[in-house]
């Protein structure tokens, strides 16, 4: 609960890594008069991979902004690696540097390079040697597959290229967490393929992955559990062998029925 | 090209329509008819003992070209001035904290929406024309120097508008994207919003300009020596014959038009390049 008791230790000092990196209790949302999200509580363990499907509007993206701290929450908790986010008192930067974001417009930097967009956050925000940041970045872009596209400019790039360079400007802050909101809504689909074989790639290397998806498929082969969101609460969730079987709930197997 | 990830396609048809009708031409048009009127001038004038007024206009003219440099002078500095202002309104109006924003909002509306002339008269009458200067005595202000720090005002808060309006005209993505990467507003404003602004913001900047040039004649009202105060002291010295009126006077026209009109080319042209490489 958003009034639970802090510890005068730093926030978070006392999670260890067998606790969730991410819980989220109670999570009440609303726009206005208008609430998002009713109630939502899951829990993510490191290296877990989750993915958050339902019907648009069901405040699925809400939710998973919630947990960087784009969105505020009105009621309720959420904690990255012990650490409240809903709390004022919070440090953005620490909360930021531990949870990566890929938006589902990219969002890249347009007047930068590719590499420049990987760089920014690590030079001009964490004051790291630029040198050394290269150096990782251009490790990174390699990592996504852009080899050759280090000095191209967003507008040069297609779809699936700018969203593999925005997945690698993320990775450039070493988050501990990925959120993915709906990252290949916006793409061709010859393009979506690219995009996923990299996500796949970095939760088989042990990131601990949220993804807000309508990619059944990939939810299904990559997720170690799914949840079912509508109308701002979690109606179902288990396993994807489970729920994508033997969904109990009518609301989800309409839905599934309308997907697959 | 990485022009192609701006996107100002709202004007591309108003922009389109105007280019279409500048063009080189007009100039020569203006030429042709400021070349006439000497004809016209000199068939007026029936006498041969008095100079024509062709050749009176060629006796002042380094005289009035003289002034046209003070005229470039003002609307260079007044331009830098109002750049510097402009864009320190401009972001204090765009500032979360109301007490800084509001002020920043006023002071922008009440010049960008009072007539230039009022503005040039009020400087002139509460600028002292003297000022003590600690190091340096009393320093002279001279007209001039307060007609440009006059036109300068309107100006500044035009780009103060432009740099608002720029600003707003970056996709939130871009501020949202920044934040998550832990970026602060500051940090967000300079490394990424403002260098996207300069693009957009250059053409308005430039017609900003030639609108700024075009009004320092004004000054002449307040006895700056510029060229039209000084085209209209050598009719007057010359014997105030009416038919140097329009010699004189569409002389004037071409010098401003030859200055201008390159500009508000090139102005149109940046605006084109923009819509096009979306």
């Amino acid at each position: 609960m958003s009034l639970q008791t802090k510890s005068k230790s730093p926030a978070g000092a006392d999670w260890t890594a067998d606790q969730p990196i991410v819980s989220l209790c109670d999570v009440h949302k609303s726009y206005g008069s208008v609430e998002v999200l009713k109630g939502i509580s899951l829990d993510v363990r490191k290296g877990e991979v989750i993915c958050i499907i339902g019907p648009s509007g069901s405040g699925k993206s809400t939710l998973i902004r919630c947990i960087n701290g784009l969105n505020d929450i009105q009621k309720g908790s959420i904690k990255v690696e012990g650490q409240e986010v809903n709390d004022p008192k919070l440090d953005l930067l620490t909360l930021r540097k531990k949870v990566g974001i890929v938006f589902q417009q990219y969002n890249l930097f347009p007047h930068k390079t590719a590499l420049d967009n990987v760089m920014m956050a690590p030079v001009l925000v964490l004051k790291e040697p630029k040198k050394e940041v290269e150096e990782r970045a251009r490790a990174l872009i390699a990592k996504v597959r852009l080899q050759g596209k280090e000095n191209a400019y967003p507008g040069e790039l297609s779809g699936g290229q700018q969203q593999r360079v925005a997945i690698a400007r993320s990775l450039a802050m070493r988050p501990d967490v990925m959120l993915f909101d709906e990252v290949t809504a916006a793409l061709d689909p010859e393009t979506v393929k690219e995009v996923l074989l990299t996500i796949r790639e970095l939760a088989s290397e042990g990131m601990t992955c949220i993804l807000v998806t309508h990619e059944m498929g990939f939810a299904r082969e990559v997720a170690d559990h799914v949840y079912f969101t509508d109308q701002g609460v979690i109606v179902e969730h288990g396993p994807p062998r489970q729920f994508f079987t033997k969904a109990s709930d009518p609301r989800t197997r309409q839905f599934l029925s309308q997907i697959l | 090209m990485n022009d192609g990830a701006f996107r100002i396609d709202r004007h591309r048809f108003a922009v389109e329509h105007f280019s279409s009708r500048l063009h080189w031409r007009h100039g020569l048009w203006l030429a042709l008819a400021f070349f006439g009127s000497f004809v016209l001038a000199h068939a007026q004038s029936d006498t041969q003992r008095i100079p024509s007024a062709i050749g009176t206009l060629f006796i002042w003219l380094p005289f009035i070209l003289k002034g046209f440099g003070l005229n470039l002078l003002m609307s260079f500095i007044a331009m830098a001035c109002a750049t510097v202002l402009g864009v320190g309104l401009g972001l204090l109006q765009i500032s979360h904290s109301r007490w800084v924003s509001l002020p920043a909002w006023f002071i922008t509306h009440l010049f960008r929406n009072s007539p230039w002339l009022v503005i040039l008269f009020m400087v002139m009458f509460l600028v002292p024309f003297e000022m003590q200067v600690p190091g340096l005595g009393i320093v002279r202000l001279p007209d001039w120097v307060k007609a440009t720090f006059a036109f300068s005002l309107p100006v500044m808060a035009n780009i103060s508008e432009i740099l608002r309006g720029a600003v707003n005209s970056i996709p939130k993505g871009q501020w949202e994207s920044a934040e998550s990467l832990a970026f602060t507003r500051a940090q967000t404003l300079r490394w990424i919003i403002l260098p996207q602004c300069i693009r957009r913001a250059i053409p308005p900047w430039m017609n900003w300009y030639a609108l700024l040039a075009l009004a320092t004649p004004m000054a002449s009202v307040l006895g700056v020596r510029e060229a039209v105060g000084n085209a209209q002291a050598a009719m007057e010295a010359a014997g105030a014959r009416p038919e140097f009126l329009l010699p004189f006077y569409l002389f004037l026209l071409c010098l401003f038009f030859a200055y201008i009109y390159p500009i508000a080319l090139w102005t149109r042209k940046l605006e084109r390049k923009y819509v096009v490489a979306n």
